[in-house]
């Protein structure tokens, strides 16, 4: 009985959306600020920032823990992540990270953190609830771009200027493999069925789809973008939508974002938002996908189903991660 | 009981496996061994914060090696290079003998001009490819091009460039050049001169600095300079910028806030083109600097960098190859698809008429970086970097 109503609901709530498109649900958005030495908090329901946190120096990757209630926040010139209470959007605080933490993602467990260490050729691991470090994984040479695959059995890190993705087993914390891709990978997507992992390089101007089960590169995805010169157009953040039919892939300088199908990989849409695209995330709902601009200092807000940009927010200097909280 | 017995053999078993994995990882692991040949450069400069130190370029050859074998043991390819730095006198050609009879193919050189010419026979001879990481003479790469040796540092061309399209895109068009009266510096003015051609500038003035030798430094320098320079450049007809050609490193640095007119100095101080500076930071390069830092504790030099640019191009050509074969490995980077990621904002690649490196070019007061070349505005057909020095339809290089 309550299902039906639940569903009944639903589809009035697709049909009106039909008509009008829906009020953005309100979800906290975070970005970090990398020369801003900040943590922007945006209300995606008015789509403005509420208030702006001080955290320690150059911040970047920025990760929530399951409940939303911890922010963890890469400040790679201070050498640690720091914990931001997002109840009270206060610095709790810190886990030791290795040296220059970039980038980083919660393991299956919920409670280890992999943190990706630029300076040091390491992924570390951390225990988010003992704040120790409890493993250390040699990759290749400034590891950059973190992701967990959809059973959490592999994690993934690639290295800036080996131009590998390292595939890493969860449980074993050792390499099974290492993959080949072009020039200066930044971010890697597993497809939501796990099938294939995409690579970004930003560089090399491409897209590597890997075939999950032999782990090689299978195609290759270019971009170009009519009056845009080839080395302008350069892949950085990379998200699926929930069903994995869409990819959306930041292109950096090139200041737009190319909309990809997954079955054909044929690219149908350049979305122009603010310039130097970085990092991606959907809201919960995945009506909206938020992108950090780099260097015009904003957040563009693109509504997914429409393909549209719809909003633009002024956020911190050098916008440059994003993580969304369904609340 | 029943545990044990499995647990000991799987132990066995796994010990096994591990040492035939360990022997076959030993067999297969490909060498790749390069050197570099370099000459002491002259510690005589203006400033002494100038002075080059004397690991100069082979710091940055290391870390690139270091670089390369961190993704080396992912594929099982491990990469050296040797410093052979000239005893004065001491005979290049015959260093590149004795590396090829070592099965050493690949060398970096860091000599001027005529060092690198001297170089290029025994070298051709010898199955070896060069990397000219210092010279930037344009004829090595026109009338003196050849087949076997990689052009990575910029010519002079590309940096007069660079420098124009900036000064071009400031409005700063009427240039006042003051050369150096040595055969360099003579070479770096007809840089500028082309440039101003190229892009729209006009040299209103042009003036010799003659060099009447001694030393470059005394303890009253500053007191003689501020009196000289006003003489040396007052009386010229109205401009925007002054234009230093002075690659002797001879008077350059004295000309910033010590000219007649209040007018800002570029080209060989002030605003200067360089491949790479202590500065940069921009696109990752904060990275690089920080490895480097890190290694030999001084900031990476525009030499180091070349040099790193170098030996991280072999690299990526042995491992996108899988080979430690120098042949492959050359043939590779001279294909279309080669490039190489190096903290430049974009891929660098080759010039296939000439076996230059394409890349941008930094501007920095020596301080920050002030702007990246090629500027905004200034297009070309086929690639933005082909703005910056002469182009294919220019070239006299004829490769063999």
């Amino acid at each position: 009985m309550q299902a039906r109503l639940i569903v009944s609901l639903a589809a009035a709530l697709a049909l009106w959306g039909l008509a009008a498109p829906l009020p953005a649900a309100a979800f906290t958005a975070y970005v970090s600020n990398e020369k801003g030495n900040s943590v922007s908090v945006i209300d995606t329901e008015t789509m403005a920032v509420t208030k702006t946190v001080p955290v320690g120096a150059r911040p970047r990757g920025i990760v929530l823990d399951r409940d939303g209630d911890r922010l963890f926040v890469c400040a790679g010139d201070d050498n640690r992540v720091e914990i931001l209470d997002t109840k009270t959007l206060e610095v709790t605080g810190t886990l030791p990270s290795g040296p220059d933490p970039e980038l980083l993602v919660l393991g299956p467990d919920g409670r280890t953190l992999y943190v990706a260490n630029e300076n040091d050729n390491m992924v570390t691991a951390i225990d988010i609830d003992t704040k120790k470090i409890i493993g250390e994984i040699p990759v290749g040479v400034e590891p950059e771009g973190m992701t967990l695959s959809p059973d959490g059995k592999v994690l993934v890190n690639t290295s800036e200027t080996t131009n590998m993705a390292h595939l890493i087993d969860t449980a074993t914390r050792k390499i099974v493999a290492n993959i080949l891709v072009d020039a200066r990978p930044r971010a890697a997507q597993h497809l939501p069925d796990g099938s294939k992992l995409w690579v970004t390089a930003e560089v090399g101007g491409t897209v590597s789809v890997i075939d999950t089960a032999t782990n090689t590169v299978e195609d290759k995805i270019g971009f170009s973008v009519p009056g845009l010169a080839a080395e302008a157009i350069q892949p950085v953040g990379l998200r699926f939508t929930a069903d994995g039919k869409r990819a959306f892939v930041a292109l950096g300088p090139a200041n737009r974002v190319a909309v990809i199908d997954t079955a054909t990989k044929r690219i149908e849409k350049y979305l122009l938002v603010g310039q130097r695209v970085w990092q991606l995330a959907f809201t919960p709902d995945g009506k909206y996908l938020y992108t950090t601009n780099g260097v015009s200092n904003d957040v563009s807000v693109i509504d997914v189903a429409r393909l549209k940009v719809v909003k633009s927010i002024p956020v911190g200097f050098f916008p440059w991660g994003i993580a969304i909280a369904p609340r | 009981m029943t545990g044990w017995f499995p647990t000991m053999w799987l132990q066995g078993f796994c010990v096994a496996g591990f040492l035939a994995a360990a022997t076959a990882s030993v067999a297969e692991t490909l060498q790749i061994d390069t050197a570099l040949i370099r000459a002491q450069r002259s510690r005589e400069t203006v400033s002494i914060l100038d002075r080059p130190a004397e690991d100069d370029a082979i710091a940055g050859a290391r870390l690139a090696a270091l670089d390369n074998n961190t993704t080396g043991r992912f594929i099982d390819q491990a990469f050296t290079i040797e410093d052979h730095l000239l005893a004065p006198g001491e005979d290049a050609a015959s260093i590149v003998a004795a590396l090829a009879a070592r099965k050493i193919f690949l060398v970096l050189v860091d000599l001027p001009a005529a060092g690198l010419v001297g170089l290029a026979d025994a070298a051709r001879k010898a199955g070896v490819t060069l990397f000219n990481i210092g010279a930037p003479d344009d004829e090595l790469r026109e009338e003196q091009c050849r087949a076997d040796v990689v052009h990575v540092a910029p010519s002079r061309a590309m940096f007069a460039d660079a420098l124009a399209q900036y000064l071009v895109w400031k409005q700063w068009k009427r240039w006042f050049l003051i050369k150096g009266s040595h055969e360099a510096d003579e070479k770096l003015a007809e840089a500028y001169r082309r440039a101003a051609r190229k892009f729209g500038a006009k040299i209103v003035e042009e003036r010799t600095y003659e060099d009447l030798g001694g030393g470059r430094r005394s303890d009253s320098g500053s007191v003689q300079t501020q009196r000289l320079v006003p003489t040396l450049t007052q009386n010229a007809p109205a401009y925007d910028v002054l234009l230093a050609a002075d690659e002797s490193e001879v008077f350059a640095n004295y000309l910033p806030f010590r000219t007649y007119d209040a007018r800002p100095v570029a080209g060989s101080a002030g605003l200067e083109p360089k491949s790479w500076d202590g500065s940069h930071e921009q696109w990752g390069a904060v990275q690089l600097q920080n490895r480097f830092f890190a290694l030999v504790r001084r900031p990476m030099s525009e030499r180091d960098y070349n040099a790193w640019v170098a030996l991280r191009m072999i690299g990526e050509a042995a491992t996108r190859t899988r080979s430690n074969d120098p042949k492959t490995i050359v043939a590779y980077m001279k294909a279309p698809d080669f490039s190489v990621a190096a903290f430049k904002g974009q891929k660098l690649t080759l010039r296939p008429w000439n076996l230059q490196l394409r890349q941008p070019i930094l501007l920095g007061d020596g301080r920050m970086i002030v702007s990246v070349s090629p500027q905004e505005g200034f297009l070309h057909q086929t690639s933005a970097l082909d703005t910056l020095g002469l182009d294919r339809p220019e070239t006299r290089c004829k490769l063999d």
